[in-house]
């Protein structure tokens, strides 16, 4: 037996309105009802950070948090931080030019957990980025480059 | 996960009444998800009481440091009030899970997070009282460095898992109790000891639910530090926490209140009077510091693997306190 719920949330600007499954979490929403495949699914259980997306504006786990309570909320996704013209974040750009990753599987995450690193104002030095980054796990060990390019985009 | 109904409660009074015996609130539901997804937490209905209005304030008010249940960790970790009233309670919060999930979890969540254990979170172990009253135990005997050393059973050793709580308790905090009626219970009743009956963690029906929590403003709230001792430098539970917070008398040596728990070492936040008992009276001194918090193991039981915390204990005690004297 499955159980529906209506939810209405914004997703990079654009309005998403779906009846689903309560157990539809806001990761799977992402992937699965929107076809934004940015948000990855590592652990699933809040260990790792790969799924982390903004809701109103601070860093969250998409896949501990259901749909239904995205509801009336604002949702950024990786897919929503680079300009319209596709002028990449300049996070993004930090990345590519600290080669901050090696599969890359972590990086949406990271990114996106990055940017909130930075907009709270714990980026100001490398030992509060480690502490402000430990939600988000790097297994190819590209942690030294994802560092420097935080402390580059945070201005350092 | 097993399939529930989901309803968006407005009010509290709407929360109290709604669904079944096996209905659960849903906050943050940074560990309730988590364990439904893991089977060991099923549910026939979720109220969501994330967005009752009124409840997520921070302030202070009538010498009482007052937070709403729905308060976010992170927004109350980053509290000036907070920092400056009770440097215990933030840092026990910013040393907690990580800052994704600080944004999600909330005070009154924090509070209600199960005692855990891997054995606990893996329905594949089908022996586990907490789980499942009466089955048996299958952390006793198996692999327990981070088990309970104080306040375990013969029916379960789980450590309480969270940072806050301890805090809490060493201060004498208040947790208000919403619902049919409303109440109040002092931190240290709101956490009960496993006993015959693990799967019971707390003294409250299953129609009631954390309004805030109340913490008293002392002079020893002002003096208060948590120390977290950790496997990793972060996001990592505690392996020895301390809560301690000192009021000196008016010389200025003497010690006049000492409040000290510890977490990640018991099956409840664990309040070491032993060790306020043999600090109150005593100068504030190194050598009274490392007397008093060799009484911290007072009551412990080892398992095969964690004995080694009966060397950490004391040493993590003394060097919470140490960090509180004025030279420190």
């Amino acid at each position: 037996m499955t159980e529906d719920v209506h939810s209405l949330f914004i997703v990079n600007g654009a309005e998403c309105d779906i009846v689903h499954d309560s157990r539809l979490t806001l990761l799977d929403a992402l992937r699965d009802e929107l076809q934004l495949m940015g948000t990855k699914k590592g652990c699933d259980h809040g260990q790792c950070g790969a799924c982390t997306v903004h809701v109103d504006g601070e860093r969250v786990l998409s896949c501990l948090t259901l749909a239904a309570q995205a509801h009336g909320r604002q949702v950024t996704t990786i897919e929503g931080v680079a300009e319209a013209d596709g002028m990449l974040h300049p996070l993004q750009t930090a990345f590519l030019k600290h080669d901050a990753l090696q599969c890359g599987f972590c990086t949406p995450g990271q990114i996106m957990s990055g940017i909130a690193c930075i907009a709270e104002g714990h980026a100001a030095t490398d030992d509060d980025i480690r502490e402000y980054m430990s939600g988000n796990l790097c297994r190819c060990g590209a942690t030294t480059g994802i560092i420097a390019a935080i402390r580059e985009a945070a201005g350092r | 996960m097993k399939s529930f109904a989901y309803l968006r409660a407005n009010t509290i009074a709407q929360a109290a009444a709604a669904g079944t015996e096996f209905r659960q609130f849903l906050a943050g539901g940074t560990t309730l998800l988590d364990l439904m997804k893991c089977g060991v937490e099923q549910p026939d209905t979720l109220i969501d009481i994330g967005r009752l209005p009124g409840l997520d304030s921070i302030g202070h008010r009538s010498g009482m440091l007052s937070i709403g249940a729905l308060a976010k960790m992170s927004h109350v970790a980053a509290s000036a009030t907070v920092k400056a009233f009770c440097p215990a309670l933030s840092q026990s919060l910013l040393e907690a899970a990580s800052p994704q999930i600080r944004n999600m979890a909330t005070i009154g969540g924090n509070l209600m997070q199960r005692t855990r254990c891997a054995y606990f979170r893996d329905p594949a172990f089908a022996a586990c009282n907490k789980r499942t009253p009466g089955s048996g135990c299958a952390a006793i005997g198996g692999v327990t460095p981070n088990h309970a050393l104080l306040g375990a059973s013969s029916a379960c050793i789980a450590t309480y898992p969270g940072d806050l709580a301890v805090v809490l308790v060493a201060l004498d905090a208040i947790i208000r109790i919403g619902g049919a009626v409303e109440r109040t219970l002092a931190a240290a009743d709101f956490f009960l000891l496993p006993g015959d009956t693990p799967h019971l963690e707390h003294p409250i029906a299953r129609d009631e639910l954390i309004l805030g929590i109340d913490v008293p403003l002392t002079p020893a709230s002002f003096r208060s530090t948590y120390l977290k001792v950790r496997q990793r430098h972060s996001y990592e539970f505690a392996t020895v926490g301390v809560a301690a917070a000192i009021d000196l008398e008016d010389d200025g040596q003497t010690v006049r209140i000492a409040q000290v728990a510890l977490g990640g070492v018991a099956t409840i936040p664990w309040r070491v009077t032993p060790v306020e008992a043999a600090l109150i009276g005593k100068p504030f001194d190194e050598a009274a510091i490392r007397a008093a918090s060799n009484s911290a193991i007072e009551g412990a039981r080892t398992t095969e693997h964690n004995a080694y915390k009966l060397d950490l204990i004391p040493r993590a005690v003394a060097r919470a306190l140490l960090s509180l004297k004025d030279d420190a």
